[in-house]
């Protein structure tokens, strides 16, 4: 495999420490190496910023909810498609760009590892072929625990080593990554016409709370040891007052400390936070609660989060949080599809403009950025836009710009039509802080690889890691002239590595390198009881035989990297 | 205002895309320049010189420019599309999504013009003096937003689903129209001065259709009001009132819910 040494880039390394010093990045066979031989291919980095590959902890990318917004959206492809370029194939959509775009999109901002936040288990093939032609990117995909009918059986009876034994087989039968919550138990009660809004309302038929739910499958998590934490999207997500539903949530995490050997310090990751930061009590006097949520956050160490920026796009809402897609269309009274999977999850689709002149949204817009403004750890704050929730991903770099730049964001700010009430509605006016590019290599490299038990394996530029590399033309050194150069700059990259492939140059994809299916692999004692269960729930419940519901061999996954964790001596 | 003058002649075997003709886009170019804006036939991409003979000389600005398009081009897509001002007349009949987009100007067809004719028009005018096809000034497929300003005048007849998700702006139609006219119109005004089969302004919420002629079978949605005298291009005749779609959702304004207006001529 080729050699490279980028040199005299500035660096930005948190894994190492290195705070925009000039250094050079020695590449060979795949990983970052001390030194390369004198016929290493030279990259010229001067004047530029070179930092790790970025590492999205939660996104929409794959699966058929997302595929259901690109079916029933076709207007978001509307003059968005993109021609063949060299390597590159056709791509089109906006908010829901189909899986080439998707990987291309990514690449060219300099991301290199991707999770997909929500993968229905029963639709694991289909998420698995979508990921398997999303280029470049490595991928893994979060099975949803926290409606499922095992899972809320064997909880009701507190019993976390049969959930334990559960969450093993199904990691292994979806190729999942980690244990992904979303409404615990509230989509499940969506099947019944209701909904679980606080920590402490019962899930029908099931007799067992949300905060039952979360505290069972931290227990798990923590039992098997898994490379991430429990992935939750909590109760009431996106409705005035919701924070103090997220505060109760936040606080089941309490007394629980990680227990892996991947390095991971957190036991709650908290997603899309943005959306659970709401006080007020109706849309009228809606208001902003992020600093009560970044108090609590700041305080406890075994949390991470991340933002869900608002970026004022017109964009497409998915999530398996049935309900509360139901409860949108309500709101903005556009189209809306639900699909329900059967025993374990449901999901809904709705489109949503986040216009600047409307408060509610510019407030919203506020929150995220305050969030990340305000977190005191960005090795526990991580920028997302829970796309396409809050935005696209493609809008990243804009996100960076506002973070990075006081100045671009009062512009924004003071120009929303109701400036003065959306000014008023949460304290982003009077935050100066201006997050650095070290600060950002945290909170989009080194802190989301962390969150993922990855840290040995990305978000770092430390020898023996992989060789993901992104160098972008922004001169750390040089006075920022304008902000718009921080979204210029980080929307192509200069190069991009992959695993040590040269993937993009200037901007353009040169190569699709060698993309992976990142998923977990529990070894856990034999549990007769589990096994008897699922088949006996195949019987009974589900419309496909268990031989079908399994995502096996290389069809689905044909370049994985299971991380392997044992389980069977504790 | 400056005239360019495009001929058809090497007609395409396959259907021709050529959203470059349009003002906007012949502004400030050459007849060179113009000749090689490009084209796609099927897979295909190639220049409007190709096809066309282009004479005469465009404008500083699209407002100066006119377009007269000869010859058959009754394979050729996308004309006027996205056309914000200037003009351009086709001296005979044209294909799919004529005046698409288009928010300002005149566009002008001698002949008919096929589906999907000034989708999601903003504004401008579009003067069809044959007939139009489906979807006239309704919304892209899957969207909610269709024809929000402008005008339209059709001659001879329109096709099924006019005015789909229209919100604004004029429509007149001297002849008949298909069925599906004004499905889920949210403001707007459409006259249709012949008949139409039935399934007239279904899911309306809001805005107004006026049928001169016959609705062979009316939605069960609309509710007679009253009848009303309306005066529609100097002369004055009575009109049953419905009110409707009321299946739908509709807004409050000022205290008063509001809906849409279907006027049929007694």
């Amino acid at each position: 495999m080729a050699e490279y040494i980028i040199k005299n880039g500035f660096v930005f390394d948190p894994v190492q420490g290195i705070k925009g010093e000039k250094a050079d990045v020695a590449i060979k066979d795949g990983k970052i190496v001390k030194d390369v031989s004198k016929s290493a291919k030279v990259i010229d980095a001067a004047g530029k910023t070179v930092m790790a590959g970025a590492v999205e902890i939660h996104a929409h990318i794959a699966g058929p909810k997302v595929n259901l917004g690109r079916i029933y959206r076709p207007e978001d492809k509307l003059f968005t498609c993109t021609a063949t370029k060299g390597i590159e194939r056709t791509g089109s959509g906006n908010s829901i760009p189909s899986t080439f775009k998707t990987g291309y999109e990514y690449a060219k901002m300099g991301y290199t590892t991707c999770m997909e936040a929500a993968m229905p288990p029963m639709f694991s093939r289909h998420v698995h072929e979508e990921i398997r032609d999303t280029p470049i990117i490595d991928e893994g995909a979060f099975p949803v625990f926290g409606n499922n009918w095992f899972v809320m059986e064997y909880l009701k009876n507190n019993e976390v080593e049969n959930t334990a034994a559960y969450i093993a087989w199904l990691l292994r039968a979806t190729k999942g990554y980690a244990v992904k919550v979303v409404n615990p138990g509230g989509t499940e009660a969506w099947g019944w016409g209701l909904n679980c809004l606080s920590i402490n309302d019962p899930v029908p038929y099931f007799d067992i709370t949300p905060a039952e739910i979360v505290k069972g499958l931290i227990e798990a998590n923590e039992y098997l040891g898994l490379p991430h934490s429990m992935h939750i999207h909590p109760n009431n997500l996106g409705n005035p007052g919701c924070y103090q539903t997220t505060l109760d949530t936040l606080n089941l995490a309490d007394g629980y400390k990680a227990k892996n050997k991947f390095g991971r310090e957190q036991v709650m990751h908290i997603t899309h936070m943005q959306f659970h930061s709401y006080g007020g009590e109706n849309w009228g006097n809606f208001e902003s609660k992020a600093t009560e949520i970044m108090d609590y956050v700041n305080s406890h160490k075994n949390l991470t989060m991340d933002t869900g920026n608002v970026t004022l796009d017109e964009t497409t809402t998915m999530t398996a949080d049935g309900p509360f897609e139901h409860h949108l269309t309500g709101l903005n009274h556009l189209k809306w599809a639900n699909c329900d999977v059967e025993l374990e999850t449901a999901a809904g689709v709705v489109p949503y403009i986040y216009s600047p002149d409307i408060k509610v949204c510019a407030i919203q817009w506020s929150i995220g950025l305050e969030l990340a403004l305000l977190a005191k750890d960005p090795m526990r704050c991580f920028i997302t836009t829970d796309h396409p929730n809050a935005g696209p991903f493609t809008r990243y770099p804009r996100v960076f710009k506002w973070l990075m730049s006081k100045k671009a964001r009062d512009e924004r700010l003071n120009t929303f039509k109701n400036a003065d009430k959306v000014i008023a509605a949460s304290t982003l006016g009077s935050i100066d802080r201006e997050i650095t590019l070290y600060e950002l290599a945290q909170m989009t490299r080194a802190g989301p690889a962390k969150s993922l038990g990855l840290a040995n394996i990305c978000g770092g530029l430390k020898p023996g890691m992989d060789a993901d590399v992104a160098v972008y033309d922004f001169n750390p050194d040089k006075p920022l002239a304008d902000p718009e150069m921080i979204e210029t700059a980080f929307s192509r990259a200069a190069y991009v590595f992959k695993s040590g492939v040269q993937v993009v140059t200037h901007g353009d994809i040169v190569n699709i390198g060698n993309k992976r299916t990142l998923w977990v692999d529990v070894k856990v004692n034999d549990n007769p009881q589990v096994m008897r269960d699922i088949k006996e729930k195949f019987l009974k419940y589900y419309s496909m035989t268990q031989a079908n519901y399994e995502s096996l061999g290389h069809h689905f996954v044909p370049n994985p990297l299971a991380l392997e964790v044992d389980a069977t001596q504790v | 205002m400056e005239t360019v003058t495009i001929t058809m002649k090497n007609p395409p075997a396959l259907y021709l895309e050529a959203e470059h003709i349009c003002p906007d886009e012949f502004a400030g170019k050459t007849t060179a320049q113009i000749a090689e804006l490009h084209v796609y036939e099927g897979n295909v991409t190639s220049t409007l010189g190709k096809y066309f003979e282009i004479s005469g000389n465009a404008g500083a600005t699209a407002e100066e420019t006119k377009i007269v398009v000869k010859g058959d081009v009754k394979k050729v897509k996308y004309i006027g599309m996205k056309m914000s001002a200037g003009e351009i007349v086709v001296e005979g009949s044209t294909d799919l999504y004529a005046g698409a987009w288009m928010s300002g100007g005149r566009m002008q067809v001698k002949g008919d013009i096929q589906a999907f004719a000034a989708t999601a028009m903003k504004g401008g005018e579009l003067i069809i003096e044959g007939n139009a096809g489906n979807y006239l000034g309704a919304a892209y497929r899957g969207d909610w937003r269709g024809m929000s300003g402008g005008k339209i005048l059709v001659k001879g007849n329109a096709g099924s689903d006019v005015g789909m998700y229209m919100t604004g702006g004029e429509m007149v139609i001297n002849g008949d129209v298909d069925v599906h006219l004004a499905t889920h119109a949210e403001g707007g005004k459409i006259t249709v001065k012949g008949n139409a089969p039935g399934k007239v302004a279904g899911q309306m919420v809001e805005g107004e259709v006026i049928i001169f002629g016959t609705i062979d079978v009316m939605m069960p949605g609309f509710k007679y009001v009253d009848d009303v005298d309306l005066e529609i291009d100097g002369t004055t005749a009575k009109f049953a009132h419905y009110i409707g779609d009321t299946g739908e959702r509709h807004k409050k304004r000022k205290g008063q819910m509001v809906y849409g207006n279907l006027y049929q001529k007694i």
